[in-house]
């Protein structure tokens, strides 16, 4: 985007940490034992594009505000769409109002004082992208023509985009915590469509990164949505049995998430979660290892500091396959007698430690069952670890693929998947806050015609 | 807060809006007709913006405490300018013309020469009402909706002790919007909008389930205090959740599924709904694109969009564009009836607009979407559609669900489910997802019942980012083959 385009200016960090401080003040004004402020704005251009022309232009500029109020116990909180003194006033009244009517809850309150982060260091995490509007339509465009030069079955698309992203975040609490951090997000993305009437199919591709120079390159991205959805022309149904499944690297991501959710904090101090008491246990076979590393230069789940201002520092989840600890902010924390895990906001870069086979090599290794590229619905109890959703993927028989697969379910549970996990792959997704490869599990139902 | 900068109530929703929106800007007709000459750029069909002032809260109460209390105002105006395929977008969070021209600006740069349009006068839009004015944060003092949600807590805990922990929530918002179009459209609506869930876990020995329940719609908390409301839903998300402790495993394979009524017509939001709108049957990326006028279903499915029921949760006196909503047929008897549509799509594809252009805010542009999707009533009593069955899955509650609208297939969660043995239903099972085809599923329907009913006003549906709030319902119907996603092969 531009940078003489008044609408793309983000405003001066000293004015939100002005304003943070206001909040703070305003609170303790009020008499506030505690507060946190978290505000923020942003910045950006979405340009999608559709048969060689625009589809939509889409010009963002957000500004947010949030704050949260301790009073005693209490806790009340208000946020607003704008970032003024007046809207920064109104909302630590509010917050203050609502606090005089939830409960005393001893768990309430900031992080501790001393697990702030002192001189969080620079991620790297800014790259403004100096991009046109007309640029960013002409790149979108080149990314779809691609995608249709790429092979003759592709007869139409469902668009091309690019979208540049800016944003100033600022933290600040009671304890005098108060940083400010520039970060950008930039993406190319291309959905593609083959075949027509019932034979119709859709996939897509794409590239994000905090530095545009890290991105996939447009033409490339146009080409990998297209070969994944002429890949996918001629799907058909199964029928049911119980066959090992490969769930390839981006669906995979969503497996360690489920992970992630069950021995996070909330839903341990509810014993909502299959996962309650599990610290210390074995949960995978021994070799595997996951990690978060929240200072990765560039990353894209990077973080100095949670949303609480928690130091951040790499940290063991999985080591030898026994779950090292939960994933908790400090309320929760508090509420099960433990220390925070600086994941207030969630993980920050967890990385599964990946194996040394690519997807083909565990192809062969699954030798018959189940490739998953794609996954559907909300089939997943967090409270019981039963896991039922629908799937789309590739057979495979004697370790190659025979034919795309859709209208099927994959079944099973989550303890059970997690314990049976063959191997993980070297092709590491690192589009967003958790790095995996492919992951092969034992038997699953897979359910079909 | 709530009580204390409650807006005033009149009578006329488009005074209101004025008075709110505009006013404290000083914008009078001439500054916007100057937004409008920007929006206007040679090759823009028609350009409109949408003001809108939210003001939101949310109470939660966890096992006994009030736990978390929030509130949120938003204000802000989108300006749009569409030239052909082409929507050129842009949004303040700040109401004020020096904004409102940039914005403008940035949004017409989509337009490439082409006819000047001329700015129509305004004519105040007329229309239905569906539900009142009233700001549903101010129906209710502070500690009425905190004990609001202790009476759903006690309900909860009294009917099993079982149930250890429950977790109660009630969310309002009061939202005005005002739509200028170019084309001469002037239109305001005040919609309060209003819900209350409830969410419980019950263990027994080692098994714990969790069921939840819950409702609202269009109108303030009062209703919500009604009594035994609240307790309803409470006792239902308790029943669910020791239902749920006796299932057993789920079948996996191709069944006959009967669906119970109501909230199970997520079936059709997702199975054909979706696939009805009208951007991706312009886009012809949908199952359903060019099919107007074939038969999509059995003849026992009558399915409608209706946007103007009195003050269910998916309604809407007026879309997001300040077309009135209407109830439109989607499927006639099985046969293929029409799209939802919005004004570019109506317009690029010579349909009639259906009222159905619909944003999560303003800065979010408009697109079809549905508001409340539901199946007419059929012949058969709910009883004889069971007994009908020799071996299949009678499902009656279900998480949410999801579709691919290219190949039409698509998901949905059931959360209560029994197994039908001998056309009587027996144990419950476990929840397991089925999967179909949208535009084969309803061929399928070999049975209807007599009893539609609405869901109880929970839905929430996602698209391209954006969430609006919907209904569903159906009555009682039976699938003859369906792919249930359970673990007993």
């Amino acid at each position: 985007m531009s940078e003489s385009d008044p609408r793309n200016e983000l405003p001066a960090a000293d004015e939100l940490e002005r304003l943070v401080a206001l909040a703070l003040d305003d609170a303790r004004g009020r008499g506030a034992a505690a507060a946190e402020a978290a505000f923020s704005s942003d910045v950006g251009l979405s340009a999608s594009v559709r048969k060689g022309e625009i589809d939509t232009l889409e010009h963002h500029r957000g500004r947010d505000l949030g704050v949260t109020v301790y009073m005693g116990g209490r806790k009340g909180s208000a946020s607003a769409g704008a970032l003024s003194e007046e809207a920064v006033r109104d909302a630590v009244r509010a917050a203050c109002d609502i606090a005089r009517h939830t409960s005393d809850d001893p768990a309430n309150g900031l992080a501790p004082a001393e697990r702030m982060a002192q001189d969080p260091p620079g991620l790297d995490l800014d790259h403004p992208w100096q991009i046109s509007a007309d640029e960013a339509v002409a790149l979108a465009c080149e990314c779809e023509a691609a995608a249709v030069e790429a092979d003759a079955r592709i007869e139409n698309t469902e668009g091309a985009g690019v979208s540049v992203h800016r944003g100033l975040h600022a933290y600040g609490n009671t304890h005098g915590f108060l940083a400010v951090l520039p970060e950008s997000r930039h993406s190319i993305h291309c959905v593609a469509v083959a075949g027509r009437g019932e034979a119709m199919q859709r996939d897509y591709h794409y590239t994000v990164a905090r530095d545009p120079a890290a991105l996939e390159e447009a033409r490339a991205v146009g080409r990998q949505a297209a070969e994944h959805t002429v890949a996918r022309l001629g799907a058909a149904s199964l029928s049911t049995e119980r066959v090992p499944v490969l769930f390839q690297a981006p669906v995979a991501k969503g497996l360690v998430g489920h992970l992630v959710s069950a021995v996070s904090g909330g839903a341990l101090y509810r014993e909502a979660s299959f996962l309650v008491g599990s610290a210390g246990t074995q949960l995978f076979p021994g070799w595997v290892q996951m990690v978060e590393r929240p200072h990765i230069p560039r990353g894209l789940g990077s973080a100095a500091f949670d949303a609480e201002g928690v130091a951040t520092a790499d940290s063991a989840l999985i080591d030898g396959g026994v779950l090292q600890r939960y994933v908790l902010d400090s309320y929760a924390a508090r509420r099960l007698g433990l220390a925070t895990t600086a994941n207030a906001g969630g993980v920050h870069n967890l990385e599964v430690a990946p194996g040394g086979e690519g997807l083909d090599a565990l192809v062969r290794r699954m030798g018959r069952g189940l490739i998953v590229t794609e996954l559907m619905g909300q089939g997943v109890n967090l409270v019981t670890g039963d896991y039922s959703r629908g799937a789309a993927g590739f057979w495979v028989e004697n370790g190659a693929i025979v034919r795309p697969v859709q209208e099927v379910t994959i079944a099973g549970h989550l303890g059970d998947i997690f314990a049976g996990i063959q191997a993980v792959g070297s092709d590491v997704d690192r589009r967003g806050g958790i790095h995996t490869g492919s992951i092969l599990t034992a038997e699953m139902t897979v359910a079909g015609q | 807060m709530s009580q204390a900068e409650a807006a005033t109530v009149t009578a006329d929703p488009l005074r209101d809006a004025e008075a709110q929106l505009l006013a404290p800007a000083a914008l009078d007709e001439a500054g916007l007709e100057q937004v409008f000459s920007r929006l206007l750029r040679p090759g823009v069909d028609f350009a409109d913006l949408y003001f809108q002032a939210t003001r939101r809260e949310a109470w939660v109460l966890e096992d006994g405490i009030i736990r978390e209390g929030s509130y949120s105002v938003d204000c802000g105006v989108g300006a749009r300018a569409v030239a052909g395929e082409r929507t050129g977008f842009a949004y303040c969070d700040e109401i004020d013309l020096p904004g409102l021209l940039d914005a403008a600006s940035a949004a017409s740069a989509v337009a490439r020469g082409g006819a000047s349009r001329r700015l129509e006068p305004f004519r105040a839009a007329s229309g239905h009402r569906l539900y009142g004015a009233d700001d549903p944060l101010a129906s209710l003092g502070a500690d009425d909706k905190v004990a609001l949600l202790h009476r759903a807590e006690a309900a909860a805990r009294d009917v099993d002790p079982r149930i250890v922990h429950v977790v109660a929530s009630l969310a309002g918002a009061h939202d005005t919007v005002l739509v200028a179009g170019s084309e001469g459209g002037w239109a305001a609506d005040v919609r309060p909008l209003v819900r209350l869930n409830v969410s419980v876990l019950a263990a027994a020995g080692e098994r714990r389930e969790s069921g939840s329940a819950g409702g609202g719609g269009r109108y303030t908390y009062t209703r919500l205090v009604a009594p035994e409301r609240v307790e309803a839903y409470a006792r239902e998300a308790a029943r669910q959740a020791l239902v749920n402790l006796e299932a057993e495993e789920a079948p996996a394979g191709n069944l006959p599924v009967v669906l119970g009524p109501g909230w199970p017509g997520v079936l059709l939001h997702e199975a054909v709904g979706h696939g009805l709108e009208g951007d991706f049957n312009r886009k012809g990326t949908s199952a359903f694109s060019g099919r107007i006028g074939e038969r999509v279903a059995s003849p026992l499915c009558t399915v409608v969009d209706d946007g103007a029921m009195e003050e269910r949760r998916g309604s809407l006196s007026i879309d997001d564009e300040g077309c009135p909503t209407q109830r439109s047929t989607l499927i006639e008897e099985g046969v293929l009836t029409g799209y939802m549509q919005d004004r570019q799509n109506a317009g690029l594809m010579g349909a009639p607009r259906t009222g159905n252009a619909r944003r999560e805010s303003y800065a979010h542009p408009p697109m079809p979407r549905m508001t409340n999707t539901y199946m007419l009533a059929g012949p058969h009593e709910p009883g004889e559609i069971i007994a009908s069955v020799d071996r299949g899955l009678y499902a009656v509650h279900f998480g949410g669900g999801q579709v691919d609208i290219t190949s039409g297939k698509f998901v949905f969660s059931a959360s209560e489910a029994y197994w039908i043995e001998n056309g009587r239903i027996q144990h419950p099972v476990k929840g397991a997802t089925l999967i179909g085809n949208g535009p084969d599923v309803l061929t399928r329907v070999d049975m209807v019942g007599n009893d539609l009913e609405l869901d109880s006003g929970i839905g929430v549906c996602g698209k391209e980012g954006q969430s609006v709030p919907v209904g569903v319902g159906q009555p009682t119907l039976k699938v003859d083959g369906m792919t249930v996603g359970g673990t007993q092969a």
